[in-house]
């Protein structure tokens, strides 16, 4: 088990080595010079200082060297737009994102469970007829679009809700109170429950299918012959072991998430990761571009890492398996 | 509308729907495609694709204006729907009909070949590592694991941020070639357990090529899950490129995609509801009909439930 974790930390740690190394390839190979010839008429002296200064003369190698030392070091470099240390506009941003993806994932997770294991118990009556339809519609919905019709219905036309920041614009700058902390998640509801939803139909729709795969296991069938109860039956038996299969919908929800963001930030103007790598794009801010790409790519990997672990600890197969060191990795 | 779009609306209707029926009655006759129309959902599916891809196809005949006609930017600006204008005009006073009817082409089309590029690529990255494993396939694999890393809205996003946005074919290309990794996986597992088969074996005993060997024996008994990934992968590719021009980087304005009707009706919400809410839809129903045929595909293809 041990030596299988270890295993696995090396490759997620490659696998991060790797992007960095991809993502300063593609810096590099985009067309353009270091300093904006084509927009400005910019004196050649002062491009050339501009170039020493930022180390751009260096050879590839130098530069690829430095980039990873300063990585190392936590320095994502100098945001152009922002005139700040990429490395503050990470660590006032994130946290937004954290919360936004939190509240959507506990959501997602629990709602999309319940709903799969409600239904899986029902197959083809009609809740489950009715369900399927409504998860298969919410599951083909475009994040931003549902973003924009939630927004119109629950904060314009009902104004139950409120959109547009994280907080009251007015109040909570100023005071730190309850009130404040009760304000971040009403306001947190709508852009939560966009990305939630969606996550939570597609959640239903594979735990349904997990749910119904083990339904016709012989363990269950035997379970039911010498008379456990039904409800034991399908949490001890059935969701035991459909919940393996969720373990690797778990590791996938990340790359959904983040991607979710950028869209829903955008729109909610929700001040997180999402919205600063899509502002960053606006401005072409490649420090800021990039460094919220890794970020986003650390957090993938992590993500994975951990549903590996949680397979390790829920399968007990696994565990014997990894001891003879046989190879279970990305299945 | 006038009376001809009208007619063309109703012929294109009646044909999807008889396209629908047809393929339902010749599935039928056979075992495996009548598990394929299991679901109700197959056949609407099937249908309502039919039926965009004939609006996407006869779009000049089913809009009555073209996809940039300002059609009275004093009068008609953010008009409801009415009879003359079935789903209301734009802030620019353009028909959102039309729009969308002519964006069926762009959007249908950019996911068709995206989806295209992405399954080819994957195809054949997953049948060369699956085939000759050992260092080959270590090494593709690998390098979609670090592809799976990023997600890959923030790869395009890169992408456009440095090359300075994007002209159709390269969108249609990038998207492409981001949306390959997953098909390259399914691929490889269903070729690593083929070519230990008999007929394979049997293929290469003979002295077949290595390039027949993939392209006749064992690609063929592996199409069913790169079938399902392409249905799939158009509709991921379809919501891909949604995303990436409301976000104002897939497909420019003034050219109408869905994604980017919707990215332009966004700052009118509130007064013009009807420019988000249509093309909104149509991207949904695509999406849709596409997960329900393919999971009829699924089920049809799924060799365990042959046997069952």
């Amino acid at each position: 088990m041990m030596a299988w974790l270890v295993r696995r930390l090396v490759a997620s740690l490659a696998i991060i080595f790797a992007v960095v190394t991809f993502v300063f390839i593609l810096i590099h190979a985009a067309p353009g010079k270091s300093c904006g010839q084509i927009e400005f008429d910019v004196d050649p002296a002062v491009c050339d200082q501009l170039t020493k200064q930022f180390g751009l003369d260096k050879p590839l190698h130098v530069q690829y060297w430095r980039y990873l030392a300063a990585l190392a070091q936590g320095n994502f470099g100098y945001s152009f737009s922002l005139h700040r240390p990429v490395r503050d506009a990470l660590a006032d941003t994130i946290p937004f994102t954290l919360q936004l993806a939190g509240a959507a994932l506990v959501l997602d997770f629990l709602l999309g469970l319940g709903l799969g294991i409600y239904q899986a118990g029902r197959v083809n009556r009609l809740p489950d007829v009715v369900l399927s339809h409504a998860t298969l519609f919410i599951y083909s919905l475009p994040t931003f679009w549902l973003a924009l019709i939630l927004m119109l219905v629950f904060a314009e036309e009902f104004r139950w809700f409120p959109v547009g920041g994280p907080n009251d614009a007015i109040l909570c700058p100023v005071v730190d109170s309850l009130y404040c902390v009760a304000d971040r998640l009403w306001h947190l509801v709508l852009p939560a429950a966009t990305l939630g939803l969606v996550g939570a139909a597609g959640t239903a729709r594979f735990q349904r299918a997990a749910m119904l795969e083990v339904a016709n296991q012989d363990y269950v069938r035997t379970a039911r012959a010498k008379g456990v109860p039904e409800r034991r039956v399908v949490l001890r038996h059935q969701l035991r072991n459909a919940l393996l299969s969720f373990i690797t919908r778990f590791g996938l929800a990340f790359p959904f998430v983040l991607t979710g963001a950028v869209l829903i930030e955008t729109i909610y103007a929700w001040p997180g990761m999402g919205r600063l790598a899509f502002d960053a794009i606006l401005t072409r801010d490649y420090p800021l571009v990039t460094a919220t790409a890794l970020i986003a790519s650390t957090v993938v990997v992590v993500g994975n890492l951990l549903a590996d672990m949680l397979m390790g600890v829920a399968d007990p197969r696994l565990r014997v398996r990894a001891s003879a060191d046989v190879e279970i990795a990305t299945a | 509308m006038r009376l001809g779009n009208w007619l063309a609306l109703f012929v294109a209707l009646v044909l999807a729907a008889e396209i629908a029926r047809l393929t339902r009655q010749r599935a039928l006759r056979r075992e495996r495609w009548r598990r394929f129309f299991k679901h109700r959902t197959t056949s609407w599916g099937l249908g309502i694709l039919a039926f965009l891809a004939i609006v996407a196809l006869a779009a000049p005949l089913v809009a009555p204006f073209g996809p940039g006609d300002q059609l009275g930017i004093v009068d008609l600006r953010n008009h409801p729907p009415s009879w003359a204008f079935v789903l209301g005009t734009d802030v620019l006073s353009r028909d959102v009909w039309s729009r969308v009817a002519w964006g069926a082409r762009v959007s249908l089309g950019i996911g068709a070949l995206g989806a295209l590029v992405a399954v080819s690529l994957g195809t054949l990255v997953g049948a060369t590592a699956g085939y000759y494993s050992r260092w080959v396939d270590a090494l593709l694999m690998r390098g979609v694991d670090v592809g799976l890393a990023l997600p890959r809205i923030f790869i395009l996003l890169m992408a456009v941020a440095l090359w300075d946005g994007l002209p159709f074919a390269a969108l249609v290309l990038a998207i492409g070639l981001t949306s390959w990794l997953g098909t390259s996986r399914l691929v490889r597992a269903e070729v690593l357990s083929l070519r230990e088969r008999e007929f394979v074996v049997a293929a290469r005993a003979l002295g077949a090529k290595t390039g027949r060997v993939i392209f006749r024996h064992v690609l063929p008994n592996a199409a069913a899950p790169i079938i399902v990934s392409a249905a799939l992968g158009v509709g991921n590719v379809l919501l891909l490129e949604a995303s990436l021009s409301f976000l104002g980087i897939g497909v420019a304005p003034p050219d109408p995609s869905w994604g980017s009707i919707i990215a332009e009706g966004a700052s009118t919400i509130y007064t013009a509801p009807w420019t988000i809410l249509f093309p909104g839809l149509a991207i949904s129903l695509v999406v849709m009909s596409l997960n329900a045929v393919a999971d009829g595909l699924r089920d049809a293809l799924d060799p365990r439930e042959e046997a069952a």
